[in-house]
C-alpha cells in the first residue's frame, strides 16, 4: 500500500474543500434552514404528527440524507472530474498508486466531507426542532454507508462525465427527484396504494426510511431491509468502480 | 551495458484506429541524455506516455531497470519523473503544496529540505507560497519540473521542456539537466530546437510517422551523416566557374567572391588537395578559407523528408 499517496490525495481533496468553504458548507446549511422555516415552521405546524413525530422533526432525517447524497456525489464527481478536465490526471496515472489507493483517497475525502456536513446540518436542525436519536450507532452506520456509497457513485459519474453538463445532470435529473419522492417530506403510507408499490422501486426510500428509523423507530420498510439494500448499493458501486479500473474506461487510451 | 529502459516491439493503435507507434525497439542507457526528435505528430509523446503508464500499449512491452511496466508498475513508476508537454497544473494550489503533493503521490515521506533544494535550483523559492495560477508560463513549466523531481527519480522524461521558455531560462534549465545527469539521472527529452539536442544529448533518436528511423550516438551521427563545406574567399570575383573545375560541383556565392565546395568527411580522399592544386593551376587566388559542418538540423530535415 502506498499510504503516502492515499494521504496526499486525501489531504489535497480536503484542502480543496477548505478553499471553497462557502459553497461546501454554508450553502447547504442555509438551504436546510429554509426547509425548516417553510416546511417545519410555516406548513408543518398545520400538518398532524406522523407516527407521533411532529412534522418538523419528521423531515430532519430526510433532509440530512438529501444533503448527504448530493454532497457525496458532487464532492467525489468534481474531485476526479477536475483533474481529467485540466489534464493534471497525468500525474495520478503515472504515479505508483493502485486503483484501490486512488479510490480510498478520493472517496474517503468525499465521504469525510459530506459526513461533516451532515453533522453540521443535524446541529442546525437541533436549533429548530427538539431532536431525539433512538439508535445513534445505527444512525452512524446509515450515514457512513450512504456517504461511502454515494461518493463512489459520484466518483463513477466523474469518471464517466466528459463535460460539466453531464457532471450535473445525474444529481439534478435522477437523485433530486428520487430523494424528494423517497419519503423525505412524507411517509409513503400517505400515498395511494399503487404509488406505494411504485415507490418501493426507488432505492432512496430504503436509505431514508432506515435512517429515520434510527431517529424515531418508525419506518416505511423494515430496518433490516434498509440495511440490506444499502449494502447492496455499496456492493454495486464497488463492482462498477472495479470494472472501470480493470478496463481503464475513460481514464487511459 | 544493461539498458535502464528497454522498449521492445512496441505498437500503439489509438481507439480512433490511428496507429501512432509501429513496432518500436529502443534501449536507453543508464545515465545518458537521450534526445527524441521528430516532427509534430510523430509519436514522441505517445511513446513517453506508454513508458510512464498514462497510455496503454497495444502490443509489445517495456521494462524499466529490468521490471515490466505493467506487472511491476509500482517499482517502475517510482523511478520515473515526467514533465509533460502540456502546461497542466492545478490553479489554486501553492507551489510548495503542489510539489509536496507529488512527492507523497509517488510514495515518499515528506522531506521539506529536499523540496526546498529543488525549488531553489529552479529559482522558484521566492514563489513557493504563490498560487500556481498567478505564475507565468515559464514559471509553470519549472513547477512541473519541480513536481517531476520531487520524488528523486532515477529517470527523467522532459517532453519539450523548453517550449515557451526564454533564452536565459533555457540555459538555466539545461544547467539543471546537466547537473542531474552528473548525479546519475537518466534523461530522455524531446525538443523541436535541434541545436538543443546537438548541445545536450549523448544519443539521438529520430521518430517519424510512428517509426523509429534512427538511433545514433550524437557524435557518430554528425560524423557519419555530416558533410562539410569548404568556403574559399576569393581575391578577385569570378563570373563563372571554369569548365576544368566542373567535376567538383562547386558553387559561387556572395557575388562571385566565395567559392563553396561540399564534401563528405567519410570520403577518401576528400578531394580538397586536388581541388586546391587545380585552383592554383587555373590562377584563382584566395585570401581565406574555412570549413563548416552540416548541422543536425539539416540532417534531421533530410531524414524526415525522405518519402516513406
Ligand atoms: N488520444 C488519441 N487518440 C487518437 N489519436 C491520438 C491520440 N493522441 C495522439 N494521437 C495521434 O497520435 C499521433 C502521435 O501523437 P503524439 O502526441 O505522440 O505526437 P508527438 O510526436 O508528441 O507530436 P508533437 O511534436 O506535436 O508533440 C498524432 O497523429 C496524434 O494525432
Ligand atoms: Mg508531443
Amino acid at each position: 500500500m502506498n499510504f503516502y499517496a492515499i494521504r496526499a490525495i486525501y489531504l489535497f481533496e480536503m484542502a480543496r474543500t477548505g478553499r471553497t468553504l462557502l459553497q461546501s458548507v454554508v450553502s447547504p446549511v442555509i438551504s436546510t434552514c429554509l426547509y425548516f422555516v417553510v416546511f417545519g415552521g410555516a406548513i408543518g405546524s398545520r400538518i398532524t404528527a406522523i407516527d407521533g413525530v411532529t412534522y418538523g422533526a419528521f423531515i430532519v432525517p430526510g433532509l440530512i440524507m438529501l444533503s448527504l447524497l448530493m454532497q457525496s456525489i458532487t464532492n467525489a464527481s468534481f474531485g476526479i472530474y477536475f483533474p481529467k478536465f485540466t489534464g493534471t490526471i497525468y500525474e495520478l496515472l503515472s504515479a505508483p498508486v493502485s486503483y484501490v489507493e486512488i479510490v480510498l483517497g478520493y472517496v474517503g475525502a468525499s465521504a469525510t466531507k459530506s459526513l461533516i456536513l451532515s453533522f453540521i446540518i443535524l446541529a442546525t436542525a437541533g436549533l429548530f426542532v427538539p431532536l431525539q436519536i433512538a439508535h445513534p450507532l445505527w444512525m452512524l452506520l446509515f450515514l457512513v454507508l450512504t456517504a461511502v456509497t454515494f461518493s463512489l457513485f459520484g466518483f463513477i459519474i466523474g469518471l464517466w462525465a466528459d463535460g460539466f453538463e453531464k457532471l450535473q445532470i445525474i444529481p439534478l435529473l435522477i437523485i433530486t427527484p428520487l430523494a424528494f419522492l423517497g419519503g423525505t417530506f412524507y411517509s409513503i403510507e400517505m400515498l395511494p396504494p399503487v404509488w406505494q408499490t411504485v415507490t418501493l422501486f426507488n432505492p432512496l426510500v430504503y436509505l431514508i426510511s432506515g435512517f429515520r428509523w434510527s431517529f424515531y423507530e418508525s419506518s416505511d420498510v423494515g430496518v433490516g431491509v434498509s440495511l440490506a439494500m444499502a449494502t447492496l448499493f455499496l456492493a454495486t458501486c464497488l463492482v462498477v468502480v472495479w470494472w472501470i479500473f480493470r478496463t481503464g474506461y475513460r481514464l487511459k487510451t | 551495458m544493461q539498458s535502464i529502459i528497454a522498449v521492445s516491439e512496441l505498437s500503439k493503435v489509438y481507439a480512433s484506429g490511428f496507429q501512432a507507434l509501429k513496432s518500436i525497439d529502443l534501449d536507453i542507457r543508464p545515465g545518458e541524455i537521450f534526445a527524441l526528435l521528430g516532427p509534430n505528430g510523430a509519436g514522441k509523446t505517445t511513446l513517453i506516455s506508454i513508458i510512464c503508464g498514462i497510455v496503454n500499449a497495444s502490443t509489445g512491452g517495456v521494462t524499466v531497470a529490468g521490471h515490466d511496466i505493467r506487472r511491476d508498475y509500482r517499482v517502475t513508476r517510482a523511478m520515473i519523473g515526467l514533465v509533460p508537454q502540456e502546461l497542466t497544473t492545478d490553479a489554486f494550489e501553492s507551489v510548495w503544496n503542489t510539489v509536496s503533493f507529488s512527492r507523497g503521490l509517488f510514495g515518499k515521506p515528506a522531506n521539506p529540505r529536499y523540496i526546498e533544494k529543488v525549488l531553489k535550483t529552479l529559482s522558484l523559492w521566492d514563489k513557493k507560497d504563490d498560487r500556481i495560477m498567478t505564475l507565468s508560463g515559464g514559471m509553470k513549466r519549472r513547477v512541473l519540473i519541480a513536481k517531476a523531481l520531487s520524488h528523486e527519480p532515477r529517470i527523467l522524461f522532459l517532453d519539450e521542456p523548453t517550449a515557451g521558455v526564454d533564452v536565459e531560462l533555457r540555459q538555466a534549465m539545461w544547467e539543471v539537466v546537466r547537473s542531474l545527469r552528473d548525479s546519475g539521472v537518466t534523461i530522455i527529452l524531446t525538443t523541436h530546437y535541434i541545436e538543443e539536442a546537438e548541445d545536450m544529448a549523448d544519443r539521438i533518436g529520430v521518430i517519424n510517422n510512428g517509426e523509429l528511423i534512427l538511433v545514433e550516438d550524437k557524435n557518430e551521427l554528425m560524423r557519419k551523416l555530416g558533410r562539410k563545406q569548404l568556403t574559399l574567399q576569393l581575391h578577385d570575383p569570378l563570373d563563372t566557374i571554369p569548365d576544368k573545375l566542373s567535376a567538383y560541383g562547386l558553387e559561387l556565392a556572395a557575388g562571385g567572391v566565395e567559392l563553396i565546395y561540399t564534401y563528405d568527411t567519410q570520403g577518401e580522399p576528400t578531394g580538397i588537395t586536388a581541388l586546391l592544386g587545380e585552383l592554383q593551376q587555373a590562377g584563382i587566388r584566395f585570401k581565406d578559407l574555412n570549413t563548416t559542418q552540416r548541422s543536425l538540423q539539416e540532417i534531421f530535415v533530410s531524414l524526415v523528408k525522405k518519402p516513406a
